[in-house]
Formats: structure tokens, C-alpha cells, sequence
């Protein structure tokens, strides 16, 4: 009974339901090759959620994800087009080692200085577009400038779907193994959970924040470049406001802004129907200008949702006044 | 939110002397930085003192001021609103449709303080009455708000406002005076009365620093919650008013981005981020800051984007500086 009430059962009926409404219109939309394009177009949001996913459950939040993953893009644009026969393995490797690198940034402001998270990554997501726009002087790297493989490598098909849809799965997969199974990932929860706990545990708190902001940092950069060579253009702008989105697919997929509570397969599953309504609104004729407000109300009803199923069932004796915490 | 320190508070075994706690305020530090920019904008730039020139870099902050100092209040009493900005795009959006329907200046104005209360009553009654944390819901409404507009609009835009509209962001009371800057200065002195010297004023300080305590001695912390998102909600009316004015036309992203600029001004001028403490003077001067900077980099051809490299910078330095001075003390001592 507790499993079919699951924020991930309702999700996934939530999903199915979508795609029965928009096939009962146009029953080409949930023919496998169009799931199949539908979930490479969302992988981008996956992979980023997943990061931001371990942010939030450190008690921390990521607002800089967007503009880390425009910095690396267009770093890594800018490698390929000074050596245009670099091989993709090493683009891969520069990508998450320059995202790693903004995510430690913001990791060592909220560890060693204590500064509020969502001060700090405010911060640096102005800084980081504003470092793109110095490089490159505002001009935009298009797609002649590239080489083949340096924008082939996300789309070249293997097994009838596209590597970045494989990569979103890899990165599905491998932080379905971390934060299961791995000291660090349930170092994350228990950061999360009860902080003061965690600190009696022998768990540095501020050391496993950093490291969840490096993960998310990490990816950012992956996305990064996937983004740039699947669009095969890079400039400042690039995935402007896209951190919302992404904050968004955790919020639905279940995971508790107030930390510790949160699935990867929840936060799997609330990219994913942020992607559906993505793909499906121009299908079923609604002007792509609802998305906004689509994903806006999204976050509110889910996050509302998320409360009233996590307040404690009970009795209140005392009031207390920050029913937020 | 990150962990607050739980650590006991750090109480003097003597009081400071009201002078000597004046001199090393943060207000009087952040005083002497806004007067060594003035100094090194005039230096640099032979534009600079020009009265018309500083009139016109008093719009750099008016607008994004008035709603730092509802914001100031609102995250002194341990809350935040990131939907400020969208909130005037709705409101823009709105008086587009009143303006469209045919109605005179009275009634666009009405119709963006309007908005902006409504706005705020949204998010104020999703944090008070379903107790869900002001940053996500904030975040949620942001989108939804600029989503409406951009339902609403597309990529269209609402233009030919009456010319008597124009008044509030394009005229001046008398000679280099703008209406926004006399705005700006009313305001000021109204907020500064209710923070530092109302019973109210008191009930936010309390709210932020300790809310349960705060409901154990009779303030009702939700209701302070709720003025406090409807006053800033009202603040982002009115700078939609002014700035919808000002360009004299509306677009669906107008003022994006807005938001992070007045929570650099409101944290720049003192406001712990975290609640419970913080002043309007410094807030004042913190919105000088900001428009001297942007306008001196802006006589010297520094880009927009450039800039904002500084405003980040000076966000996180502000909080980060005397983090690190503290600590380079203790190391030291």
C-alpha cells in the first residue's frame, strides 16, 4: 500500500497519463522512436538534476549549474576549435574536470567560509556568464568552426539511441550506485537528515557539502559539452535560466529542499515529465510561451505536495512557529 | 538554507561607546567605500560631475531600491522573495492589457500596485499558510509570474503608453530632481521609521532572529510574514510603474534578472542573509554604491555583462571578507 502511495509510483502514473492524453491525439508521439528522441532531449535535465539533486539534499542548493555548463561548453568549443583533432575522450575528461572545478569553487565558499549556498551560487552564476563573455568577446562559436566529431560524438547512434541518451543513463546508473551504496552517498542523506546527528557520526559536514557541489559541478561541465556539440553553438547565453528547470525536476521528483529527503529515481522521473511537457505542448498545438508557467506552477504544486505528505502525523502539542524548517 | 552556527552568541564583557560603535559600523565602512568611488569616478572619467550625468545614474538603483527596502525587511525576518522580478513583468504585462482596454494613468497605476499586492498575497499566503520555505516558492512563482507575462505576450509588446504616464519614470520635480529619485527618498524614510522605529519594526527583528520565541511572546509571526511579502509585492508594483515609464513599453523579460541585484543591494548593505538583523540606512547607501559603480564602469565603455562580474564579485566579497578577516584573527590572536 506504502509502495503504490510512493512520490515515484504517482509520478510515473502522472507520466503515463500524459503520454495517453497527448497518443489519444496524436498516437505518433508515443511510438518508441519518438519516446526514444523525447528522452535524449531531456537527458541534459537529467543529468543536471541528478547533480543538483545531491546538492539539495546537503541542505544546499545550486543556482549556478546553467552557467557552469555555458562556461565549460564554450571552453570546450574553444579547445576544438584551436585543436580541431583532439580526440572526444580527452574534450570528455577537460569538460568535467573545468565543471569539477566551478563546482569546487562554490563548494569551498559554503565549506570553509560558510556562506549561504544560495548567495554563493548566485554569485558565481552571474561571474561565470560574465567570464564567458570576457573570453570571447561576446562572439558566438557556430557550428563551421567545429569539427565533425567534436559534434557528432552525442548524436552518432548506438543501439537505436543517441550516446547522450546513454551518458544520461551511465549517470542515472552510476548515482543510483552512489548514493546507495557508497560511504559518501550516505554521507549525503545523513549531512542532510540531521546535520548536528551527522557531526556525531564522524561525518564532516561541510567537506561532504563541498563534495556534493564538486558532483554537481562535474556534470554541469559534462552537460556542457554534450549541449554545445548537440546544438553545435556556443555563446554566453546558452541554457539561460535552465538552473530553474533543474530545480524544478528535483522539487517534483520528491526531493525536500530542507534536505535529506529524495530518490534518484524520484528526481529521474520528475526530469523526465518535465520533458514530456516539454515535447508534448507544441504536439498538442499550445504555444511553446506556456512552458514557463507550465514549470512554474509544476514547482509550487509539487512542492506543496511534497509538505503535506512530509508533515508528521502526530499530535501537535506545542506550536511551532517555523513549520518551514 | 546552510547550517547557521548554533554556537552561542558572543557577549562583550563591555558595552562599546556609541561613537566608537558608529565609527566601526558597517554602514560607516560601506559609507567610505561609496565616497572613495565617487572620488576615483571623477578621477577617472571627466563626464562624472555633471549634475545631469549623476541624475541620470540615479536611475541605476531608484527602481531596483525600492524593492530592497521591502526585501531588506522581508529577509531580516528570515524570509526572501526571488520572484520580485517577475512580479514586475506581470504588473508591466498588466497595465499593457489595462492600457490596451483604453484606461487613463490613475487607472494603470492602480491597476501595477494592484498586481504587485496580489502577487505578494500569492506567495505570502504559499509561505504562511502552507508553512512551505519562501526560497522554492519564490522560485516557482518567479517562473510563473514572467510565464503569464510571456503567455500574455509572446513576443510582442505593449507600447504607446498615455504621455501623462510617463511622468513617473521620465520627470522631474525641479531641475536635475527626478520624480523616482524623490520616490526613492520618501520611501527610504518611510521604511527606515517602520523597521527602526514602530513596534512592527521591532516584531521583524524579532521574527528573524528567533520565530518560535517571537510566538511565545505574542508576535504573530505569520501575519508579520504576510505584510511583509505584501509590502514588497506593493514595492515591485510600484517599480514596475516606474520602469514600464521609463522604457515606455512592456516585454515579457523586462527587468530579468533584476532580482539577484536587489538581493546583492539588500546583503551588500548589511542584511544578514540568514534574518535577524540589518538597517535601512545601510541599504541606502548600499544602493548608492551599486549605481556609482554601474555608472562609472558605463562612462568607461565596461559592458553590462562585465559589470555584472562585479556585482557578483561584490556579493559574495562582502559576505566572504570579514569571514575571513574573523578568521585571519583568530589564526593571529
Amino acid at each position: 500500500m506504502t509502495h503504490l502511495k510512493s512520490r515515484e509510483t504517482i509520478l510515473f502514473g502522472a507520466i503515463l497519463c500524459l503520454l495517453l492524453v497527448v497518443a489519444t491525439r496524436f498516437p505518433g508521439f508515443v511510438a518508441p522512436e519518438n519516446l526514444i528522441a523525447v528522452f535524449t532531449d531531456t537527458s541534459p535535465l537529467i543529468i543536471l538534476a541528478l547533480g543538483q539533486m545531491a546538492v539539495i539534499l546537503t541542505r544546499c542548493i545550486d543556482l549556478s549549474v546553467a552557467a557552469n555548463l555555458a562556461l565549460t561548453g564554450m571552453v570546450c568549443a574553444m579547445i576544438n576549435v584551436a585543436a580541431p583533432d583532439l580526440p572526444v575522450g580527452v574534450i570528455l575528461t577537460v569538460a568535467l574536470a573545468i565543471g569539477a572545478m566551478l563546482g569546487a569553487i562554490n563548494g569551498i565558499l559554503v565549506w570553509k567560509l560558510n556562506i549561504p549556498p544560495i548567495v554563493v551560487t548566485l554569485g558565481t552564476m552571474t561571474i561565470f556568464r560574465g567570464i564567458i563573455f570576457l573570453l570571447t568577446e561576446g562572439k558566438w562559436i557556430n557550428a563551421h568552426e567545429m569539427s565533425p566529431q567534436f559534434t557528432g560524438f552525442p548524436r552518432s547512434d548506438v543501439l537505436g539511441m543517441p550516446v547522450l541518451g546513454w551518458i544520461a543513463v551511465l549517470v542515472s546508473v552510476v548515482m543510483l550506485v552512489v548514493m546507495a551504496r557508497t560511504t559518501l552517498g550516505r554521507s549525503i542523506y545523513a549531512v542532510g537528515g540531521n546535520p548536528h546527528a551527522a557531526v556525531y557520526t564522524g561525518i564532516d559536514v561541510g567537506k561532504t557539502q563541498f563534495a556534493a557541489f564538486v558532483i554537481s559541478g562535474m556534470l554541469a561541465g559534462l552537460t556542457g559539452y554534450l549541449w554545445v556539440a548537440r546544438y553545435s553553438v556556443a555563446y554566453v547565453d546558452i541554457a539561460g535560466g535552465f538552473e530553474l528547470d533543474v530545480v524544478a525536476a528535483c522539487v517534483i521528483g520528491g526531493v525536500s529542499i530542507a534536505g535529506g529527503a529524495g530518490t534518484v529515481v524520484g528526481t529521474l522521473l520528475g526530469a523526465l515529465f518535465l520533458g514530456v511537457v516539454k515535447n508534448a505542448l507544441p504536439v498538442v498545438d499550445i504555444s511553446p510561451f506556456w512552458q514557463l508557467a507550465i514549470s512554474g506552477a509544476a514547482i509550487i504544486i509539487a512542492v506543496a505536495f511534497n509538505a503535506q505528505s512530509g508533515r508528521s502525523k502526530g499530535r501537535v502539542i506545542l506550536k511551532s512557529a517555523e513549520h518551514a524548517q | 538554507m546552510s547550517l547557521t552556527d548554533n554556537a552561542p552568541r558572543h557577549i562583550p564583557d563591555r558595552l562599546r561607546s556609541p561613537l566608537q560603535d558608529k565609527l566601526v559600523s558597517w554602514e560607516s565602512l560601506l559609507l567610505a567605500v561609496a565616497i572613495a568611488i565617487f572620488i576615483v569616478n571623477s578621477l577617472a572619467s571627466p563626464y562624472f560631475l555633471n549634475a545631469w550625468n549623476l541624475s541620470d545614474a540615479t536611475f541605476n538603483f531608484t527602481e531596483k531600491a525600492m524593492i530592497a527596502f521591502a526585501m531588506a525587511l522581508l529577509i531580516i525576518s528570515g524570509e526572501i522573495d526571488l520572484s520580485v522580478a517577475a512580479i514586475i513583468a506581470l504588473a508591466s504585462t498588466a497595465m499593457g492589457v489595462a492600457m490596451e482596454m483604453g484606461a487613463g494613468t490613475p487607472m494603470l497605476v492602480l491597476v501595477g500596485l494592484i498586481t504587485g499586492v496580489l502577487c505578494g498575497a500569492f506567495n505570502g499566503a504559499l509561505v504562511t499558510k502552507l508553512g512551505l520555505p519562501s526560497i522554492v516558492v519564490t522560485i516557482g512563482t518567479m517562473s510563473l509570474f514572467r510565464g503569464i507575462s510571456y503567455i500574455i505576450l509572446g513576443d510582442g509588446a505593449f507600447r504607446g503608453y498615455p504621455s501623462s504616464f510617463s511622468w513617473f519614470g521620465q520627470g522631474y520635480v525641479f531641475w536635475v530632481i527626478s520624480v523616482e529619485f524623490v520616490i526613492f527618498a520618501l520611501l527610504a524614510v518611510v521604511f527606515g521609521v517602520i523597521l527602526h522605529k514602530t513596534n512592527f519594526g521591532r516584531m521583524v527583528y524579532a521574527t528573524g532572529n528567533n520565530a518560535t520565541g517571537a510566538l511565545f511572546s505574542g508576535v504573530r509571526v505569520d501575519r508579520v510574514k504576510m505584510t511583509l511579502f505584501l509590502l514588497t509585492g506593493l514595492m515591485s508594483g510600484l517599480a514596475a510603474i516606474c520602469l514600464t515609464s521609463r522604457l515606455g513599453s512592456t516585454r515579457p523579460s523586462i527587468a530579468s534578472g533584476m532580482e539577484l541585484e536587489v538581493v546583492t543591494m539588500v546583503v551588500l548593505g548589511g542584511v544578514n542573509i540568514l534574518g535577524g538583523s540589518g538597517s535601512i540606512p545601510g541599504v541606502v547607501i548600499a544602493a548608492f554604491v551599486m549605481g556609482l559603480v554601474t555608472f562609472g564602469l558605463g562612462l568607461l565603455n565596461v559592458p553590462g555583462i562585465v559589470m555584472s562580474i562585479f556585482i557578483g564579485l561584490l556579493l559574495i566579497g562582502v559576505i566572504a571578507l570579514p569571514r575571513l578577516w574573523a578568521m585571519w584573527r583568530k589564526k593571529a590572536g
